[in-house]
């Protein structure tokens, strides 16, 4: 059979909603593409514990200490199912990892912002998570059937600190005058990288059309940028903030908010490793993983002495 | 010398409750059996998914090859007389 007639079949499956599998066989660039997302996905969860860390000892209340260690918790976990789902088209581990650690590797640009105050948490939980959410729920039905089995056990989890943030503000909200104020000073801070999460606009987002041609993706940037909006305005109005953006207004005639222009510069310069945490983040995650390196070694060693004892008891009997 | 390259890769199934079959969830790494175990209690049954837990090193899986799907699978396609309804029967025929 030809690659011409390969791939043929490859995207009649794919406008037959069919599931590719790992040992299916797939076009070189949907392999790579998959690749490329899965594995910056991946990062993007475990370097987003990062920026919540701190807050773990510093969590107002047993019950919000128990939450955000629970959600840190599951991000730990959605890396490792996304860095599976990235092994089954053939990438190692290792690489995955050393990409990360060199800087080769992407994750959102988002956790390179810092958490100064403890209204971060609640905003990254109600926004970065919600955004988040909003990418993932379409990725469920994506056409690789790993990536979407991945997300929705992601999605499943996922609601829950969404909610937990959003209580977490709507708290700060209804307390003190100095609390409201770090919630909207929070908001202020988070609202636009928010917005910018969900990648540059259609028309400059070299990935998209391949990703929406194979069904990777179901819904563009700027679409799931409006939902966001929509989403989160009334939202703000419940905790009574403010969203930072003076040309935000409700369009009578499409029916959705529109929004003032984001600051691409800044996402081009956060992602090219010029925000504010970049090397702090890569830093705390190479430090993680040499320091972890005495764990592994003596998991190994652990193994290796339960493997020996096992062949001299069967060696006795 | 870093020693991650060595473990192996395992694919986790999981009986949600009595009376299930195991079912796979997905994979992790571990350096053997006992701790690919423990693993995958934490990273697949934190809101308690299981009642009982199954590991096996993915290489030691074989699986059918989806090339020869069509002469594997389509042998069942045309044999419908395997199915209950394609039986003709009157309607007032009863408990059958």
């Amino acid at each position: 059979m030809t690659i011409l007639n390969l791939e043929e079949q490859f995207m009649n499956r794919i406008a037959a909603d069919e599931k590719i599998e790992p040992k299916d066989w797939m076009p070189d660039k949907y392999r790579k593409t998959l690749i490329r997302q899965i594995a910056q996905h991946a990062h993007s969860e475990i370097v987003g514990m990062l920026p919540e860390a701190n807050y773990i000892s510093r969590a107002p209340s047993l019950r919000r200490k128990a939450a955000l260690l629970a959600k840190i918790q599951d991000e730990a976990g959605h890396g490792l199912y996304l860095y599976c789902a990235a092994e089954t088209l053939g990438a190692e581990r290792d690489t995955l990892m050393d990409e990360l650690h060199t800087g080769k590797a992407k994750y959102s640009s988002i956790f390179n912002y810092p958490t100064l105050t403890w209204a971060d948490m609640g905003a990254i939980g109600w926004l970065v998570d919600g955004a988040a959410i909003l990418n993932q729920v379409p990725l469920c039905k994506c056409s690789f059937g790993p990536y979407a089995r991945a997300m929705v056990r992601v999605c499943k989890e996922e609601s829950f600190h969404q909610r937990q943030g959003f209580e977490i503000l709507l708290t700060l909200c209804n307390g003190t005058a100095e609390q409201k104020q770090m919630a909207q000073d929070s908001l202020n801070r988070w609202w636009w990288p928010s917005m910018m999460m969900f990648g540059p606009n259609d028309a400059d987002s070299p990935n998209s059309e391949y990703s929406m041609k194979t069904k990777i993706k179901r819904f563009s940037n700027d679409e799931l940028r409006q939902r966001f909006m929509d989403a989160t305005k009334p939202q703000a109005d419940i905790l009574g903030l403010t969203i930072p953006d003076p040309d935000l207004k409700w369009n009578e005639v499409t029916g959705h908010w529109d929004y003032g222009e984001i600051n691409w510069e800044e996402f081009n310069n956060v992602v090219q490793g010029n925000g504010p945490c970049n090397k702090l983040r890569v830093k705390a995650r190479k430090e993680a993983w040499d320091n972890g390196k005495w764990v592994r070694e003596a998991a190994t060693a652990y193994a290796a002495k339960r493997e020996q004892r096992k062949s001299e008891t069967k060696q006795v009997a | 010398m870093d020693n991650r390259k060595r473990w192996p890769l395992w694919e986790v199934f999981i009986r949600g409750k009595h009376g299930l079959s195991h079912k796979h969830v997905g994979s992790l790494h571990a350096a053997d059996a006992d701790m690919a175990i423990e693993n995958a209690r934490d990273v697949y049954t934190r809101r308690q998914e299981g009642i009982s837990i199954w590991v096996v090193e993915s290489k030691d899986i074989a699986a059918s090859d989806p090339k020869l799907n069509d002469a594997m699978f389509e042998p069942a396609a045309d044999k419908v007389y395997r199915h209950p309804t394609f039986y003709d029967l009157p309607d007032e025929l009863k408990h059958i």
